[in-house]
């Protein structure tokens, strides 16, 4: 695999790990979290685990961003800290 | 506070950082992991139990055990899920929101006022405002059967391909709440009931367990799908090929019944009424 792509893409799940911790907006913080959880299942896929990237794009990528929006839209929008 | 909390957390992350740099290299052949387990699997597996997904003969065979706890893992949350959620009080909106479907009118009826819920022109809509969206629901409509059988070839092909059990009951409780979005959630739940996803979570942890006993009860180790030659009718490496399908058949509907479930109750804030 080319390396500078595996370097973009560890960048970016590392950009969007923090951002997803940082953000105040908890609806933002679950669309983050979604392509940070796709970002990895390149990542796993990269690295030749397709079946740990195909658990990870149907569980992380795919059903928890729901759960999570459905989380978010019984409880609160703003984060407290 | 939180500049401790930050000192803290670079302290931890340094010593993990460098812990990491301990471990043999991604692919090193000499390392612990790949001198003396990984040559047996790779090298026996496919004479083994005539599965060409290395992964999934591990998981669900040489690991079967672990994979079965997974599972009850799994069945825990869905559990726990209904203890913390689920309530049986009225909803908190007193009032409730109806649509003409011929003309898009909304009606907002005051608790006491009389419902239109046995009218074929109204239509019961959420009480957060929802657009009344022709082209999504088509949409879904034609996408929802491919999606499951998307699924279903996931689970049973897991033998040749990634995937299995816990993938392919993902993808096809993703297609059920996909439904609850596009429509609405007390539609799904008339299709799919609460009651009927809580006997499809136990029946998938029990298809696995059963099977684990029944090898027992064949004179065998628990989980030893060999032991079942004699009822496929195969030989013994052919039937613990099988002996994974009718396992991760058990996994998948365990996973797919607990992912509507949470869905159900974390939407609906365990109201069973009013979904996202």
């Amino acid at each position: 695999m080319i390396w500078s792509i595996e370097l973009i893409i560890l960048f970016l799940v590392a950009l969007f790990g923090m951002g997803a911790l940082a953000v105040k907006d908890l609806l933002g913080a679950a669309i983050l979290f979604g392509a940070y959880s796709f970002l990895l299942c390149l990542l796993w896929a990269i690295m030749g685990a397709v079946d740990v990237a195909f658990t990870e794009a149907s569980v992380g990528a795919g059903i928890s961003t729901v759960l999570i929006v459905s989380a978010v839209l019984r409880t609160t929008r703003r984060s407290e800290d | 506070m939180k500049r401790g909390g930050l000192v803290l957390f670079s302290i931890m992350g340094l010593l993990l950082a460098w812990g990491v740099l301990e471990f043999p290299g991604l692919g090193d052949p000499s390392s612990p992991a790949s001198s003396h387990l990984s040559p047996y699997y790779i090298q026996h597996s496919l004479t083994d139990t005539a599965v060409p997904n290395m992964v999934t003969a591990v998981l669900a065979d040489y690991r079967g055990y672990d994979t079965m706890f997974e599972t009850i893992v799994i069945f825990t949350a869905a559990i726990v899920c209904i203890f913390l959620l689920r309530t049986f009080k009225p909803p908190a909106s007193r009032y409730r929101m109806y649509r003409h479907m011929a003309t898009g009118i909304t009606l907002r009826i005051e608790k006491g006022g009389k419902t239109p819920d046995d009218s074929e022109h109204f239509e019961r809509i959420d009480s957060v405002w929802v657009p009344h969206d022709l082209v999504i629901r088509t949409t879904c409509r034609m996408v929802i059967p491919f999606i499951q059988v998307f699924a279903l070839y996931v689970i049973a092909h897991g033998h040749h391909s990634p995937g299995g059990g816990f993938q392919g009951g993902v993808i096809l409780g993703a297609s059920v709440v996909l439904f609850a979005v596009c429509f609405d959630l007390r539609r799904t739940i008339r299709y799919l009931g609460e009651k009927m996803c809580a006997l499809l979570c136990a029946l998938g942890v029990l298809i696995y367990a059963g099977t684990g006993i029944l090898c027992m009860g064949l004179q065998s180790n628990f989980l030893d799908y060999s032991a079942l030659a004699g009822l496929f009718g195969t030989d013994p490496v052919m039937a613990r090929s099988h002996g994974i399908l009718i396992v991760e058949i058990g996994v998948g509907m365990a996973v797919m019944a607990v992912m509507v479930m949470l869905y159900y109750n974390l939407a609906s804030a365990g109201r069973h009424d009013e979904g996202l």
